[in-house]
C-alpha cells in the first residue's frame, strides 16, 4: 500500500507549528498504524529529517500511551481502538492520512504529536481514590459486593486516561474522564463513603484545570476506546447535586 | 569474600517472616517526615512501595519515564494475581502456593522468600479489594478464582483479561493521594541515568529530563529501584516498547550483583510475528488455557484451514505428553513443546511458525456467552491484530520473550549488595527461581511493595535518622553527572548511518536465537563474538538525530540499546556457566531421553550473581548455594 500523510509538526509548546507531508509506500495491511509511523520515522532519521515524535508504550490498547487525532477522529475510524491497535488494513491504498495532536487547552503540545495531559493525574489527585491506607484492609469478601456493581465498576475502571473523550468534545470536556473515576468508585460501600465530597473535588478541579463544560453531544462515548458511556456522567451529576444538596 | 549474605531468619519456615518482623528496627513518625527515599518506577511494585512509604510518613520522591504513573507496564498484565485464600476450598494453602511456585521455579529459588511471598499474598488481595479493584465476582457478591498453568487449584484472582490494568489503577489512586498530600512528589518523564554511591551508600540517582533534556540530580537516603524486566532485550517481546534494563544496569556497574541473567520466561501464548515491521508481540494470556485446546496437525505441513481438519487428524500434543496437566503445564513446558512440534515441521500459518488454540469445544460446552464473559477484551484484541474471530477460528500462538526472573541479587531484606539500594517486583530475582508460574508476577511485586519492603527499609534507615539531608553538591554527583553527559555527547556525536531500533532488532536477532528458549554451548560462544561486533558496530555506526537538549526518543532508545548490547552478553555468560537445564533456560548438552529439562542439584543449586569487573572484561561469578530444608527436591513432572 501506498499513503499520503499530513502530519502537524511543532517544535516544542513555544513554537508554531505547521502541516508537513510525506509519501510512504511499501506500508503492510497487517502493520500497526503507529508502525507505520515508525517506518516513516526509520526514513527521516536516514534523510538526516528530524523523526516525528509520537507517544507510545505498551503498543496494545492497554497503557493509554498514544493518541492522536487520524483525520479528524481521537485515534481514528476503527470503533473502541486505541491508535497503536489501529491497523492500515482499515485504510485504502492511495489514501491521504491526516495526523494532529491532541487538542485543548488543558493538553498543551510538548512536541509533534506529545501533549501533556499531566491535568488527568490532577483530577485524580483531587479525589480519585479510596482513603485506605495499606494494611488497614479487612478480608476480601467480608462485604459481597453485587455482580452487577462489581461489572460496572470494572468497565468504568477499564478508562486508560488517554484523553480521547476530551479531545472529542467541542468543550475540551474531561466529564467522561471524571465521571468513570466516581462511578468506578461509587460502585463499592468503602467508596461510597467519600462519594458526593469525591465528585465535588474533582469537578472542582476539572473546571480550574481548563477543561470546558459538558453539553450532552456523547462525542465522548463515541470516541472513548474502551467504550466508556455517558450513563457515568449521569451517575457523576447524581453524586453532585446531592451534595450540594447537603451543602446547603 | 563474603559478598552474598542472604540475611535469611533462623526458625521454622512458616515463622521466619514473623520472627524477622519483630526484630526490625522502627522509625518514630517525627524521624520519618526527615527521611529521603527514593523509587525508581511506578509500576505495581513501585507505586505500592511510594505510596505505602508516604503513607507511613517519608518523604518519598518517585521517577517514572511516561508522561503518567498510570501508564507503567505493569497496566498489561492480563490473566490474574494468585493469593493463597482458599476460597473456593480445594485445600490450598500458603504452604501450597509456596511449594508450588518453588517447584515451578525448578527449585532454584530461596525458599524463605518464596514463602515469605505466599505468606503475604493474601494482604495484597485485601488491600486492593479495598482500594476499589473490581475482581471478578459472582452473583452471590462474592469474588471468583480461576486455575492457571502449574498448579491444580483455583487460586487466581482475576478482572477479565486486564487484571494488572486494574490493579495498577488501584494502585495508582493510592499513589495520587499520597502526592496530593504532599507525602510523595512524583516526577514523570524521566529516565535514571545512574545511580549515586556515597562512602560505600546509594545516596542518589542521576536522572534525565525526557521533556528538556536536562540532567538532574536527586539525593536521598536510600534508592528503591522498580524498574522492571529487561525481556526488551529480545527486540520483540511482549512488554511495553520503552521497558528496558538501564536502571539494574547502572546499579550493577557501580557495584550491584546481577543475579541469574539468563533465567528469562518465554511466555507460550503470544500472537505470532506477522510482518517484517513489526514492534512488538502481544501475548493472549495464559487464562485462555483453562479454556483452549492447543493443537498442531497430524500430518506435516498440513495447508487445510484449521477448522476443516478433523478430530483424529489433530494432535492435542500438551494433553498427549502431559496428561496430569494438559494444557495447563507451566510456560516454559508449553513453550518448548510448541517450538519442538514447529520445528519438527507441524508449525501452521504462513512461516510455520505457530500453533492453534483452540475454543471450540469450549463454546460449544459452556456457551459463547460464558467465553465472552471471561476472556472478551482477549478476543477483541486478537481479531483487531489478526482480523480473524476466535468465536470462529482457532487462535494462533508462539511463544515470546515475556518476563525476567533474574535480576539484581537482594537479600531477605530486598536491598541489593550496595548497601541503600533496593530492588523490589521485577527488578530483583528473589521469588521465581528459573521460571515463573502464572499470576505470580502481580503477587510478588504488590507484596514487595506493600508488605515487606515499608518494612524492612525502616531498618535501614534506623540508622540514618540523625543523617541531614544528602547534598548533590558533592564529587560523587559531580563525577556520576559528568559521565551521564559524556555519554549523551558521544551517542549524539557517532553521527553513523544505523538508527538505534535497527541495532535493537539485530540485538534481538542474536538474543533469540541463541540465549533464547533453547541453548548450547556453541551458540553461546557464537552469540559472545556477535555481540563484541555489534557493540563495536554500534559506538561506530549509530545515528542519532536532533539534539539533547529536547525531547528526543531516538537519543532515549540508543541509551537503553547500548546498555542492553552490554546486558546481553551477561545473559551469555550466565547461560553457558549453568550447564545443566532448569526452568526456562534449557541447555540442549542437559535433556531427558524425552526431551525433558535435566537438572544437575549436584553442581548447580545455586544463584549465580554476577560482579561488574570493568568493561569488556569477563564478569565475577559468586555463587549463594540454595539450601532447601522444607521441600525434598525432585524432578519437576506435569505428566
Amino acid at each position: 500500500m501506498k499513503v499520503k500523510l499530513k502530519i502537524w509538526r511543532q517544535k516544542d509548546a513555544r513554537s508554531k507549528g505547521k502541516f508537513e507531508e510525506y509519501e510512504l509506500d511499501n506500508v503492510a495491511p497487517d502493520m500497526s498504524f503507529l508502525e507505520m509511523l515508525d517506518s516513516l520515522n526509520q526514513r527521516l532519521i536516514k534523510e538526516g529529517k528530524s523523526p516525528v515524535a509520537f507517544e507510545y508504550d505498551c503498543r496494545e490498547g492497554i497503557c493509554g500511551s498514544c493518541g492522536m487525532y487520524i483525520n479528524g477522529r481521537p485515534h481514528g475510524n476503527d470503533h473502541k481502538t486505541t491508535t497503536c491497535e489501529l491497523r492500515m488494513r482499515k485504510f485504502k491504498d492511495g489514501d491521504t492520512i491526516t495526523v494532529e495532536p491532541w487538542r485543548a487547552a488543558a493538553f498543551p503540545v510538548v512536541k509533534d504529536l506529545v501533549v501533556d495531559r499531566s491535568a488527568f493525574d490532577k483530577i485524580i489527585q483531587a479525589g480519585g481514590y479510596v482513603s485506605v491506607n495499606a494494611g488497614a484492609a479487612h478480608d476480601a469478601n467480608a462485604i459481597p459486593v453485587p455482580k452487577h456493581n462489581a461489572d460496572v465498576a470494572f468497565d468504568m475502571a477499564s478508562c486508560i486516561g488517554c484523553g480521547a473523550c476530551v479531545a472529542a468534545c467541542k468543550n475540551a470536556s474531561a466529564m467522561l474522564f471524571v465521571a468513570a473515576k466516581v462511578t468506578h468508585l461509587a460502585q463499592f460501600p468503602q467508596g461510597r463513603i467519600e462519594a458526593p465530597e469525591r465528585a465535588k473535588r474533582m469537578v472542582a478541579k476539572m473546571d480550574e484545570l481548563g477543561f470546558g463544560s459538558c453539553t450532552n453531544t456523547r462525542a465522548c462515548e463515541a470516541e472513548c476506546p474502551k467504550g466508556i458511556t455517558i450513563s457515568a456522567i449521569a451517575k457523576l451529576n447524581r453524586e453532585f447535586i446531592f451534595n450540594k444538596h447537603n451543602d446547603s | 569474600m563474603n559478598k552474598l549474605n542472604a540475611k535469611i531468619p533462623d526458625g521454622p519456615l512458616a515463622d521466619k517472616w514473623t520472627n524477622h518482623k519483630a526484630k526490625l528496627r522502627l522509625i518514630n513518625p517525627a524521624n520519618r517526615r526527615k527521611l529521603d527515599v527514593i523509587v525508581v518506577g511506578t509500576g505495581l511494585s513501585g507505586s505500592s512501595a511510594a505510596s505505602t512509604l508516604g503513607e507511613l510518613g517519608y518523604n518519598v520522591k518517585v521517577f517514572c519515564y511516561q508522561d503518567s504513573p498510570r501508564r507503567a507496564h505493569s497496566v498489561a498484565a492480563q490473566g490474574g494475581i494468585n493469593a493463597a485464600k482458599n476460597y473456593k476450598n480445594d485445600n490450598d494453602s500458603v504452604y501450597r502456593l509456596f511449594y508450588d511456585m518453588l517447584k515451578g521455579g525448578d527449585f532454584r529459588a530461596r525458599e524463605a522468600n518464596v514463602y515469605r511471598a505466599a505468606e503475604v499474598s493474601n494482604l495484597v488481595i485485601d488491600h486492593y479489594t479495598a482500594l476499589g479493584v473490581p475482581f471478578a465476582r459472582d452473583y452471590g457478591g462474592l469474588i471468583e478464582n480461576r486455575s492457571f498453568g502449574g498448579v491444580q487449584v483455583s487460586r487466581t484472582f482475576y478482572a477479565k483479561g486486564q487484571t494488572g490494568q486494574q490493579c495498577l489503577i488501584g494502585a495508582y489512586s493510592a499513589l495520587s493521594r499520597q502526592i496530593s498530600k504532599g507525602t510523595v512528589t512524583m516526577y514523570p518523564r524521566r529516565e535514571m541515568m545512574d545511580l549515586v554511591v556515597i562512602d560505600g551508600k546509594a545516596r542518589g540517582i542521576i536522572v534525565r529530563n525526557l521533556v528538556t533534556g536536562e540532567i538532574e540530580r536527586h539525593s536521598a537516603h536510600a534508592v528503591v529501584l522498580a524498574t522492571g524486566g529487561y525481556g526488551t532485550i529480545y527486540y520483540l517481546s511482549t512488554l511495553a516498547l520503552n521497558s528496558n534494563g538501564s536502571a539494574a544496569w547502572r546499579a550493577y556497574k557501580r557495584g550491584a550483583l546481577f543475579a541469574n541473567p539468563s533465567f528469562v520466561q518465554i511466555h507460550p501464548t503470544s500472537i505470532p510475528v506477522l510482518n517484517e515491521h513489526q514492534s512488538k508481540l502481544t501475548l493472549m494470556s495464559e487464562s485462555l488455557r483453562n479454556d483452549g485446546r492447543v493443537w498442531v496437525p497430524k500430518m506435516k505441513g498440513d495447508t487445510r484451514k484449521p477448522n476443516d481438519i478433523p478430530e483424529d487428524e489433530r494432535d492435542y500434543y500438551l494433553e498427549r505428553r502431559y496428561p496430569a496437566f494438559g494444557n495447563l503445564v507451566p510456560r516454559d513446558v508449553a513453550s518448548r513443546a510448541a517450538k519442538e512440534r514447529c520445528d519438527a515441521g507441524y508449525g501452521v500459518g504462513p512461516t510455520g511458525l505457530s500453533v492453534y488454540l483452540d475454543f471450540r469445544d469450549a463454546i460449544q460446552k459452556k456457551g459463547r456467552k460464558s467465553i465472552e464473559e471471561n476472556y472478551g477484551n482477549l478476543f477483541e484484541m486478537y481479531e483487531k491484530i489478526t482480523g480473524e474471530s476466535p468465536y470462529e477460528v482457532p487462535m494462533r500462538i508462539y511463544p515470546a520473550g515475556h518476563y525476567t526472573m533474574g535480576g539484581l541479587w537482594v537479600d531477605y531484606n530486598l536491598m541489593t549488595t550496595i548497601p541503600g539500594l533496593y530492588a523490589i517486583g521485577e527488578s530483583n530475582f528473589s521469588d521465581h527461581g528459573a521460571n515463573r508460574l502464572g499470576a505470580s508476577s502481580l503477587m510478588q511485586t504488590s507484596g514487595d511493595g506493600y508488605f515487606i519492603l515499608p518494612y524492612t527499609i525502616a531498618d535501614y534507615l534506623a540508622d540514618d535518622i540523625k543523617t541531614p539531608k544528602i547534598p548533590t553538591n558533592t564529587p560523587e554527583f559531580d563525577t556520576a553527572e559528568r559521565e551521564v553527559k559524556d555519554r549523551i555527547e558521544r551517542l549524539m556525536s557517532i553521527n553513523g548511518t544505523e538508527t538505534a531500533t535497527n541495532f535493537h532488532k539485530r540485538l534481538g536477532k542474536i538474543m533469540w536465537d541463541y540465549c533464547g528458549m533453547v541453548r548450547n554451548e556453541e551458540g553461546l560462544k557464537k552469540a559472545l563474538i556477535l555481540l563484541d561486533e555489534l557493540n563495536e558496530e554500534f559506538w561506530h555506526n549509530l545515528k542519532v538525530p536532533d539534539s539533547s537538549n529536547e525531547l528526543n526518543q531516538e537519543l532515549e532508545k540508543a541509551n537503553r540499546v547500548a546498555d542492553f548490547i552490554e546486558l546481553g552478553k551477561l545473559l551469555v555468560y550466565d547461560a553457558l556457566n549453568r550447564r545443566e537445564s532448569c526452568g526456562a533456560h534449557f541447555r540442549e548438552e542437559s535433556q531427558t531421553e524425552n526431551g525433558e529439562a535435566k537438572r544437575d542439584d549436584a553442581n548447580y543449586s545455586y544463584v549465580a550473581a554476577w560482579e561488574f569487573a570493568g568493561d569488556g572484561k569477563e564478569p565475577i561469578l559468586h555463587k549463594e548455594e540454595l539450601k532447601f530444608e522444607y521441600v525434598k527436591l525432585q524432578e519437576r513432572s506435569y505428566k
